[in-house]
């Protein structure tokens, strides 16, 4: 066959040869852009950096202005919230979802389709969408006045102190259909004796799926917290389209503190160590897990084939 | 082991009590996963005065395409008004090339670690792995400084770049555990025929690889068509693509905001996805959960 060289006479090193060119592009990627611009990013948090970079170190300093600033502090506090309200919703949701749908019901089709349409959209849509729901005059609010409720509240959006919940149920909307369907490949695998073994015992069918089947499905649940977690963490989108860090600094995330730093207010130094921070806050809440059970896993299927 | 296909747990025969909270419990999610799209749709096609009088979930008394038109080729964004028509091209300019490359390039490299174990490849794959993790926030002056120097900066073919760049390693992960499952013999037969690097691949992989592309280009065209953030920095003026000329839109409007244009404004941008989504049907189910179970 033409182009079927006799690659077996060749020894060993250069047989292989061609996959490592072939890669050559995405090991330079990695390599060069990824790593040397961690690396630099790293470094310059550690300098004066303002408009240009310099290499003049000040130590922590960056650090210490970058926790010292008002809006950093709310941009972490609001991540936090954020984070824990937006997983939780979604992963509790999308289990109650993914639990009913998996009872052989009619046009189970039809209702995953629907619970995970918003997951095909943009955070920039997701985001004009949900603003527009919570307008105050012409809103939800505004409908449901108008239906007779006179002293129905759906302001979240224009009061601090609410704000960021909007936030998090515009980010429910989108992201629940992604959790749901994680966890019912979960169920789909679950092993059918349990329902056996459980109504032996006598034990309600609700009972087994609050006790029992979360931890047998835990790989699932948490390969979908961390999914969601990599979300909230870099949340950007969202924020700029539905509130744009206000009113006031009351939404403030992060991501946009980067991003402000960087575009509008030309402070390397500031926006290097924030994305430094969110760098370590990842490597903490995802990584360490994350490389935890891998390693269990590894561990575990090593010592179950020998 | 997989009892997939087996309905499961004791099959109610009557309708009882809690298949009818099923069912109510699942009908008032939809409702939720459905309102914003009906009230997006519905309000798009309002004229603004009633939307100023009339209720939210109200079906329109007249039904006008105006702000449709408008929200494609008249709405400003600054001192330009030529609506989100531009942004469509662009959309499609970045998200096609930004298909095709990182699945091409994923396919090859999935190929390439799992049947050619080269050294260091397990070293590549775990700092692919890694690299997904890391936000982005941590790269970005360090690229943008690297394509002002390459001049590539606001360029078509640098945003693609990026794109490429930034999905490699989900679309390497896809490729490599769905080749994770090829069986090995497959690989070593086409070996002792004296199969090489890329004739193995064209000719005894790829056609095998249907299913996988599917899940792959659907993932990839979604996620760089819904891209904001890179866009927004690296695309340049002339290539802004929909996410960013929406987001200028609705953003840059002062007083009463026009919200008929841009909700039709967000129908149009949201379009495409959501036919890729409806179109592919079970296999966007199966890309979410290959890559992320998977991974």
């Amino acid at each position: 066959m033409p182009g079927w060289n006799n690659a077996m006479a060749l020894p060993v090193s250069l047989r292989r040869l061609p996959a490592v060119i072939a890669m050559t592009p995405t090991i330079f990627f990695v390599v060069v852009v990824l790593c040397f611009g961690l690396l630099w990013t790293v470094w310059t948090s550690f300098t004066s950096s303002k408009l240009l970079p310099n290499n003049d170190f000040i130590g922590l300093e960056q650090y210490v202005r970058l926790f010292g600033s008002d809006l950093w502090q709310v941009a972490v506090v609001n991540v936090a919230v954020f984070g824990l309200l937006f997983i939780g919703g979604c992963l509790a949701l999308g289990y109650v979802l993914a639990v009913l749908l998996d009872q052989n019901i009619r046009f189970e089709d039809g209702f995953r389709t629907i619970f995970l349409m918003s997951a095909s959209l943009s955070f920039v849509v997701t985001g004009i969408v949900w603003q527009w729901l919570f307008d105050p005059t012409f809103g939800i609010q505004a409908a449901v006045r108008d239906w007779g409720f006179s002293g129905f509240r759906f302001d979240w959006l224009t009061r601090k102190e609410t704000a960021i919940y909007a936030l998090v149920g515009a980010g429910v909307w989108q992201a629940t259909g992604l959790g749901m369907v994680i966890m019912l490949a979960g169920l789909r695998g679950v092993d059918q004796d349990i329902w056996n073994a459980t109504r032996v015992d006598g034990v309600a069918r609700w009972r087994v799926y609050v006790y029992v089947i979360p931890a047998m499905i835990r790989p699932m649940i948490a390969t979908a917290a961390v999914l969601l977690s990599l979300t909230a963490i870099k949340i950007y989108d969202l924020v700029v389209v539905m509130t744009g860090g206000g009113p006031g600094i009351s939404t403030e995330v992060p991501a946009k503190y980067v991003m402000d730093m960087l575009f509008q207010r030309s402070n390397l130094g500031q926006a290097t160590s924030a994305a430094t921070i969110m760098l370590l806050a990842i490597s903490l809440l995802v990584g360490l897990p994350w490389v935890i059970v891998r390693l269990r896993q590894s561990r575990s299927a090593r010592g179950g084939s020998e | 082991m997989n009892h997939a296909a087996i309905p499961e747990g004791p099959k109610p025969r009557q309708i009882s009590a809690s298949r009818i909270a099923i069912y109510v419990f699942l009908g008032l999610s939809a409702v939720f996963f459905l309102l914003p799209v009906y009230v997006m749709i519905i309000t798009s096609l309002k004229p603004m005065a009633e939307i100023r009088t009339g209720n939210l979930f109200a079906f329109p008394k007249e039904i006008t395409l105006d702000a449709w038109a408008k929200a494609w080729s008249g709405a400003c964004t600054g001192r330009v008004c030529e609506g989100i028509r531009p942004g469509m091209l662009n959309s499609f300019k970045i998200a096609i090339p930004g298909t095709l490359f990182p699945v091409i390039v994923g396919a090859i490299n999935g190929y390439a670690l799992s049947f050619w174990r080269f050294r260091g490849a397990n070293l590549v794959f775990t700092m692919l792995l890694v690299s997904t993790f890391v936000p982005i926030q941590v790269f970005i002056f360090p690229l943008v400084r690297m394509m002002t120097a390459t001049g590539l900066y606001g360029t078509l073919p640098g945003i693609i770049l990026i794109h490429t760049g930034f999905t490699l390693p989900l679309t390497t992960l896809l490729f490599r555990n769905f080749y994770a499952s090829v069986p090995e013999e497959m690989f070593s037969a086409a070996r002792i025929d004296g199969g090489g690097f890329w004739s193995i691949f064209t000719y005894v992989l790829l056609p095998i690889s249907t299913p996988i592309v599917i899940v792959a280009v659907i993932l990839q065209f979604t996620g760089s068509w819904n891209d904001y953030l890179f866009a927004l920095i690296f695309a340049g003026r002339e290539n802004q693509p929909m996410t960013v000329l929406l987001t200028s839109i609705v953003t840059s409007q002062y007083g009463e905001k026009e919200y008929n244009m841009n909700m039709a404004a967000t129908m149009l941008a949201a379009m495409v996805p959501l036919i890729v989504y409806f179109a592919s049907g079970r296999w966007f189910v199966r890309g979410i959960s290959d890559g992320a179970l998977k991974g």
